[in-house]
């Protein structure tokens, strides 16, 4: 439990003005913009019905100001119950990160792969690799920020129990942190599958990187193409990947693999955290709805050089990123592209989205090689 | 004002003012080791096995103390604020520790802690300092300077001197626990209290979130500046919330007192000079903090301070004295010497580089000061620096002539 949570009673003999978080000194997230002292005053007398208090769902926000040109989003969810009791602070929050989703919007989910037009064809000369990611919540559970030691083991031990189920394509074998050989190590590191403990303060300051390594650890199938991450930023990071072009394929195996874990996780008697307003709860409000990261790394050179480049992206509700994943800088000219969206559209809607639009951008790349114009492909606001 | 906050002086401890006889000072109340009222239990949806944190490939000292039925005894406990166990241990759960180097592994959120905890604190503080036994012993504060003899040494080996220990402010949770309000009252508290300082103590203070960048630029040149912690043993102790709300530098204008506020403690004071007088270094020190102390008292405040632990601080290191008298000293000749580390354990002194701990030495200069921090009064300690350092220079100088040295003999086992 993060702390500042212990002692709601102790902050209760303070008043609100004088417990209210100093935001004046550069914040820019969103819950600098939107946590007004009416607004504390308010939520402080509040807690979910496993402890979580406002103080914790905004400490990583008052920790981090952020950007003057990146807006975080500063605030995280204990539990699911957060996103109820803290909706007067929530509920702002995410409609301005997810485009104006409304507090009375409903969000549908859609994982029938089959609904995908096309996205096996786009060509492995320029697209290099491709990858779907999400995440998802053991529902009954706090989430990382909020969670006992007990609490993650038993996510652990749940999620080793389901994924040793799966089999075919899907057969595979669990990492512990904690336990694994130097040689099982080194092969994670290669395979560009190890994560590590999180060093950036905007997770640590929530709390999610206690007790590490304890309960953390790494499933990946035989194949190395579907991969699990159990207890770093949410209770599961699933993860589909392949190289080259075939997004279809990577969408595919998403979808079966996901569907599966979820049958298995049921049968005993565990669903995942979701409700028709905000799809699949997560740990971070951007991360709402899908959770859904679709993604390829492509070669732009050119395009990238092109003063439209932006302007293509935003049309096409895409973001690109560098090859390390975010915050990165793209290197060589080849960008990581996915969809900008989370929330608001469904899994099949987002995946269509990328696989068009890096048709389109490769489409662009082509002609600008052979020194043509661009403008009349020049794609409309999606 | 203090009678906005309700401060823990409770029926249940019986106060006693002890009396002040001339320079001789034993500042703070008696708090008997009497049943600290805890909070209501701590609701846990799983059994203390399924929470007992993995401690295989940790080395500090509450690794080495939390059993599992000390675990499961103190789980559900918290203090009368609400602090609990898992809180207190987060950091030494999180910081494995070195193999040479062992680290403490937890803190405490108030004063209350070393109460309600004491099965898991009581051994720890045993083993860090030296076998004191807090449930038997007590500890002597002393902080009249005029006791310290032989304390100017000679400037062609001693640079500078400097004595630094932390207050804490009673009432008020400590650093890793404190709501943004309390840590505010703390330096609203000392603030005022050090605007009552006159003549060589005569100051200001600058506010972290408020300095200018002039300011900030002639702190850093100073020496004085100090940045959010990025050890995790801080951090993951929660000790850099909401920075740098409430946190601030004060300084005399002669630049020889300093008092840090709400940094690893509510307070930290040091007094420092170039040179060798760290006589004089420590009755500016004692003259400072007992000058302090008074102010806050006419304010209805006070220190933390107990018989038992001497004065009540973060972190279990740091309990008794608080206290780190230390010089930077040229010893180059010493510093090559195989019998360096010898001398100065039967000394009870440590060597840290001069860029402070965990710092190498650079060009056969040290930070020299003591081990020790409680059990052992302030003069006493400083007279052991004193005395030590005295030495250290005797040693060089011997060596210089070509003489050779002596090893001298281990101290008296202090506490077993």
């Amino acid at each position: 439990m993060p702390f500042g949570d212990a002692h709601n009673q102790v902050k209760m003999k303070f008043s609100s003005e004088e417990e209210y978080p100093d935001l004046s000194n550069q914040h820019n997230n969103h819950m600098a913009k939107y946590l007004t002292p009416a607004m504390y005053r308010q939520l402080r007398e509040r807690a979910t019905p496993n402890g979580f208090t406002v103080d914790g769902v905004i400490q990583t926000g008052v920790d981090n100001p952020g950007h003057p040109f990146i807006m975080t989003v500063g605030c995280v969810a204990g539990d699911e119950e957060t996103y109820e009791v803290f909706k007067e602070l929530l509920d702002p929050v995410i409609e301005d990160r997810h485009g104006g989703y409304k507090p009375s919007d409903k969000h549908k989910t859609d994982l029938t792969s089959s609904n995908l037009k096309g996205g096996d064809d786009l060509d492995p000369d320029y697209v290099l690799s491709s990858r779907v990611r999400t995440g998802r919540s053991v529902r009954g559970f706090c989430l990382p920020p909020h969670c006992s030691r007990g609490e993650r083991r038993a996510v652990e031990k749940l999620s080793i129990e389901a994924l040793a189920s799966l089999s075919g394509d899907l057969n595979g074998k669990y990492y512990a942190l904690k336990n694994m050989t130097d040689a099982e190590q080194q092969q994670l590191i290669d395979d560009h599958f190890l994560f590590d403990k999180p060093v950036s303060p905007l997770l640590l300051s929530s709390g999610m990187g206690r007790d590490w390594p304890d309960a953390r650890g790494i499933w990946h199938n035989d194949n190395k193409t579907f991969l699990v991450w159990v207890n770093e930023e949410d209770h599961l990071r699933v993860i589909s990947m392949q190289k080259g072009g075939n997004m279809k394929e990577v969408f595919n195996r998403f979808c079966t693999g996901l569907t599966k874990i979820e049958t298995l996780f049921k049968e005993r008697n565990h669903a995942f955290m979701w409700n028709e307003h905000l799809g699949y709860v997560l740990t971070c409000p951007s991360n709402l709805g899908t959770g859904l990261r679709a993604g390829v790394h492509v070669k732009l050179p050119n395009m990238s050089k092109n003063a439209k480049f932006e302007e293509v992206l935003k049309k096409l509700r895409l973001q690109k990123r560098g090859t390390g994943g975010v915050d990165t800088a793209a290197v060589g000219g080849v960008f990581d592209i996915s969809n900008a969206d989370r929330l608001g559209f469904s899994e099949v809607e987002l995946v269509q989205m990328v696989v068009d639009g890096v048709k389109l951008l490769v489409e662009m790349e082509k002609k600008l090689e052979k020194g043509q114009s661009i403008d009349d492909i020049m794609p409309a606001q999606k | 004002m203090a009678s906005n906050f309700s401060r823990i002086l409770s029926s249940k401890q019986r106060i006693g003012v002890l009396t002040f006889v001339g320079g001789s000072v034993t500042a703070g109340f008696l708090l008997h080791r009497q049943h600290v009222g805890a909070a209501a239990p701590v609701r846990r949806s799983y059994p203390a096995s399924a929470d007992y944190p993995d401690l295989r490939k940790h080395n500090n000292c509450m690794a080495s103390s939390l059993t599992p039925a000390i675990y499961a005894k103190l789980c559900d406990k918290a203090t009368p604020n609400g602090y609990t166990l898992d809180l207190a241990i987060q950091t030494g759960v999180d910081n494995p520790g070195h193999p040479f180097i062992k680290t403490v592994g937890m803190v405490a959120g108030d004063e209350e802690s070393y109460e309600v905890f004491s099965d898991l604190l009581d051994p720890i503080i045993k083993e860090r300092h030296n076998g004191y036994d807090p449930s038997t012993m007590k500890h002597p504060t002393d902080l009249d300077a005029s006791k310290i003899h032989s304390g100017n040494f000679d400037p062609r080996y001693v640079l500078s001197s400097r004595v630094r220990t932390g207050r804490s402010i009673r009432g008020l949770s400590l650093p890793p626990a404190c709501t943004r309000a309390e840590r505010r009252e703390v330096e609203r508290v000392v603030v005022d209290a050090l605007a009552g300082l006159h003549g060589d103590l005569d100051g200001k203070y600058y506010s972290l979130t408020q300095m200018t960048d002039g300011e900030q630029q002639q702190l850093i040149d100073d020496h004085f500046l100090f940045d959010k912690p990025v050890s995790p043993l801080l951090t993951c102790a929660g000790m850099a919330r909401d920075w740098p709300d409430a946190r601030g530098i004060w300084h005399n204008n002669e630049k020889t007192f300093l008092v840090w506020v709400n940094e690893e403690d509510h307070t930290r004071v040091i007094s420092m000079e170039k040179g060798g007088n760290m006589k004089r270094v420590f009755e500016r020190f004692c003259k400072g903090l007992l000058e302090v102390e008074r102010l806050i008292q006419e304010r209805g405040w006070e220190f933390m301070w107990n018989e038992r632990l001497g004065y009540v601080l973060t972190c279990p290191s740091n309990l008794g004295t608080g206290l780190r008298a230390g010089v930077h000293v040229k010893l180059p000749l010493l510093s090559k010497d195989p019998r360096l580390s010898k001398i100065l354990d039967n000394l009870r002194l440590q060597k840290r580089g001069t860029g402070g701990v965990d710092t190498a030495a650079v060009g056969g200069v040290f930070d020299i000061s003591n081990l020790d921090r409680l059990g052992l009064s302030e003069v006493q300690l400083v007279q052991t620096v004193v005395d030590g350092v005295n030495y250290l220079i005797e040693c060089e100088k011997r060596l210089e002539k070509g003489q050779d040295i002596k090893v001298p003999p281990p101290p008296l086992k202090q506490f077993k």
